[in-house]
């Protein structure tokens, strides 16, 4: 044990004596936040929009307002015909057609309904649908108004299913689904996956590269040769780089809070204990990969291609109840999932101890099974 | 415990290719023992082998009377060993890497400071003390490096070319070094491509292709080739293994 002292003054002092780690550490979390909390989200601003107004009358240049006055759509064109909307679209100079049928006032006074057709380019099916639910969601709210003002029973905006779609141009089926409004929201519920995904990345990096760094300086042989063992050594390894990822989630949270305004409705201690856990799972990995690698430039590369899979089967970016049976079988033996659940369940709901038991249970063996293997994978003496 | 090293049949394999094969060799206590070969020829993986870097494919050794086998950890405790690469670390001082070994080895704290300052003042880097090694030339490095590999007093240490790029004036320097340490009792099993330096060893093995192609003394070795020199013996045994890998 007394081993194990001295081998953690090292590592702290060659962490520190590091310049670029401290700046790293700070820099890091601000700015994978700020960067990824505004660019990875499915949020539409200002989409630009080809109006057809057929109608030319005060109803029908109202919903036109209503879109723009929203801040999503910008009314960067205009035509007579949905064929030169059509053709727009095609050049992507816009992302949406609104197209409003002459006779689209005198239908909402005298029947009570009017329509008018949206058309969209669905090349990016996500963004797509994310423009034609707050084009509708707007739209209702507009009809809703009329019907307080004026005619009861108006329904506009609804693209009729039977109605044919335009002419090349993949039109959106219209779905109802659950609102979800305002853009503070999707942001408070990135930040957390953020976080998590910045503690990964942060976690298995550092202890890959900081192991392979010393192969290749020949010091690890050097470590390997005298009676250190196995555990100390990698107790030494990874006790300050678990500190320092606690110290990088302790940034991040405040720049969660204080930045993004983040609702930390449930208790730190708890977030705190599931990172805990779950950095053990996290540098258990950077330490498989340090034992499989020889270079910093191989455990890189063997890191970033893990992590790739490791992040994209955790449900961050895509929901996992959207993945194939045997993606969500994967997913859900996948630690990063369970911590992702843990802090928005906490940070966004207030979950409590009960509540997120069983995300601790699973981190804490997957932190073991992870550890475990791959100090296995370690041996002071090559085969 | 007369014998320091014992290697029986050591054999090492990468797939097909043998790089140390069947090698036998013995090495008294105290003694000085060269360990010299071309490059290519196998000496690293034999000493790698002796000091539980890598697992021997067959044959057995004891090194200071331990099995590296199965008492790899004693074996451990008992020897010292330098690389060929620098293994210091560059971004710590002197005195930090001074302190990380000895406490690695399980000195006391005033076991550490008395060595180390004893071993300063011997190398006249006393100076040095809070200076990043990386600073540090590479000849002072190197010995600070035999020194650091010595601080726990080894039964046996291996020195993987340690005068490699090293002056004229360092390597002798190096060598006043190794013979202190052979003078106390430790055992020095050293590798080298300077054969000058082969003659300064009590006794020597020439390593070709992985096998021991021939041992002795110096003075014995010159004897039995009828050559002048280690160098004209080491080029006669050498060259043919270099012909025919060519």
């Amino acid at each position: 044990m007394r081993a194990l002292r001295f081998l953690l003054r090292k590592e702290f002092l060659q962490l520190f004596r590091d310049p670029a780690i401290v700046r790293l550490l700070v820099m890091i979390p601000i700015v994978q936040l700020i960067v990824l909390a505004n660019a990875a989200t499915f949020e539409v601003k200002r989409a630009r929009m080809h109006v057809v107004d057929l109608d030319r009358s005060t109803m029908s240049r109202g919903a036109v307002d209503r879109l723009v006055a929203s801040g999503r759509f910008v009314a960067s064109e205009a035509s007579g015909s949905t064929a030169q909307g059509d053709d727009a679209l095609m050049r992507r100079t816009v992302e949406l057609v609104l197209a409003i049928p002459a006779g689209f006032e005198r239908d909402l006074v005298r029947d009570r309904r009017g329509e008018v057709q949206l058309l969209m380019n669905a090349e990016d099916g996500a963004a797509a649908g994310v423009t034609q639910a707050y084009a509708r969601q707007i739209l209702a709210a507009y009809a809703a108004e009329l019907q307080v003002r004026l005619v009861p029973a108006v329904a506009v905006g609804r693209a009729r299913p039977e109605a044919p779609p335009a002419r090349g141009v993949p039109r959106v089926e219209v779905r109802s689904r659950g609102w979800y409004n305002a853009e503070l929201d999707y942001r408070h519920y990135m930040v957390p996956g953020i976080l998590v995904q910045l503690l990964t990345i942060v976690g298995t990096l550092l202890t890959a590269l900081n192991i392979v760094r010393e192969k290749e300086a020949g010091t690890l042989d050097q470590l390997n040769v005298t009676p250190v063992s196995r555990g100390v050594f990698i107790t030494a390894k990874l006790l300050p780089l678990w500190l320092i990822a606690m110290v990088v989630l302790s940034i991040g949270l405040t720049v969660a809070r204080f930045v993004f305004g983040v609702p930390m409705e449930g208790s730190l201690v708890l977030v705190c204990a599931g990172a805990a856990l779950y950095l053990v799972a996290a540098l258990g990995i950077g330490l498989w990969v340090s034992t499989v690698t020889e270079t910093q430039q191989q455990a890189m590369f063997v890191n970033f291609s893990i992590l790739m899979v490791y992040l994209l089967m955790s449900g961050l970016f895509t929901p996992v109840s959207a993945m194939p049976h045997w993606a969500q079988v994967v997913a859900n033996v996948n630690p990063m999932r369970h911590f992702i659940t843990l802090m928005r369940a906490v940070l966004l709901k207030g979950a409590g101890l009960p509540d997120v038991a069983p995300q601790l249970v699973v981190l804490a063996v997957s932190g073991v099974v992870v550890l475990a293997v791959a100090m296995r994978q370690y041996h002071k003496r090559a085969d | 415990m007369s014998r320091a090293i014992e290697v029986q049949d050591l054999t090492r394999r990468f797939g097909a290719f043998t790089a140390v094969d069947a090698i036998t060799v013995d090495v008294e206590a105290g003694e000085v023992f060269g360990f010299l070969g071309a490059n290519g020829a196998g000496k690293t993986t034999a000493i790698k082998m002796l000091i539980g870097l890598l697992a021997p494919t067959s044959g057995t050794a004891r090194v200071a009377g331990f099995d590296i086998l199965t008492q790899s950890e004693e074996v451990r405790r008992s020897i010292g060993y330098m690389s060929q690469r620098f293994s210091l670390y560059d971004d710590l001082t002197v005195r930090e890497n001074i302190t990380l070994y000895g406490g690695i080895y399980g000195l006391t704290d005033a076991e550490i400071r008395e060595r180390g300052d004893g071993m300063l003042e011997t190398l006249q880097l006393a100076d040095t003390r809070k200076a990043l090694v990386g600073t540090l030339p590479l000849g002072w490095k190197q010995k600070l490096a035999f020194s650091v590999a010595m601080l726990h007093r080894p039964k046996v240490v291996f020195l993987d070319e340690p005068t490699g790029g090293v002056d004229p004036v360092t390597r002798r320097q190096f060598w006043e070094m190794i013979y202190a340490a052979a003078a106390r009792g430790t055992t020095v099993f050293v590798t080298t491509h300077y054969m000058d330096e082969a003659e300064y060893c009590d006794r020597l093995s020439i390593m070709v292709d992985g096998r021991i192609a021939a041992m002795g003394s110096p003075a014995a070795l010159k004897r039995e080739f009828g050559a002048p020199s280690i160098d004209e013996i080491f080029v006669r045994l050498a060259r043919p293994a270099a012909a025919g890998a060519a």
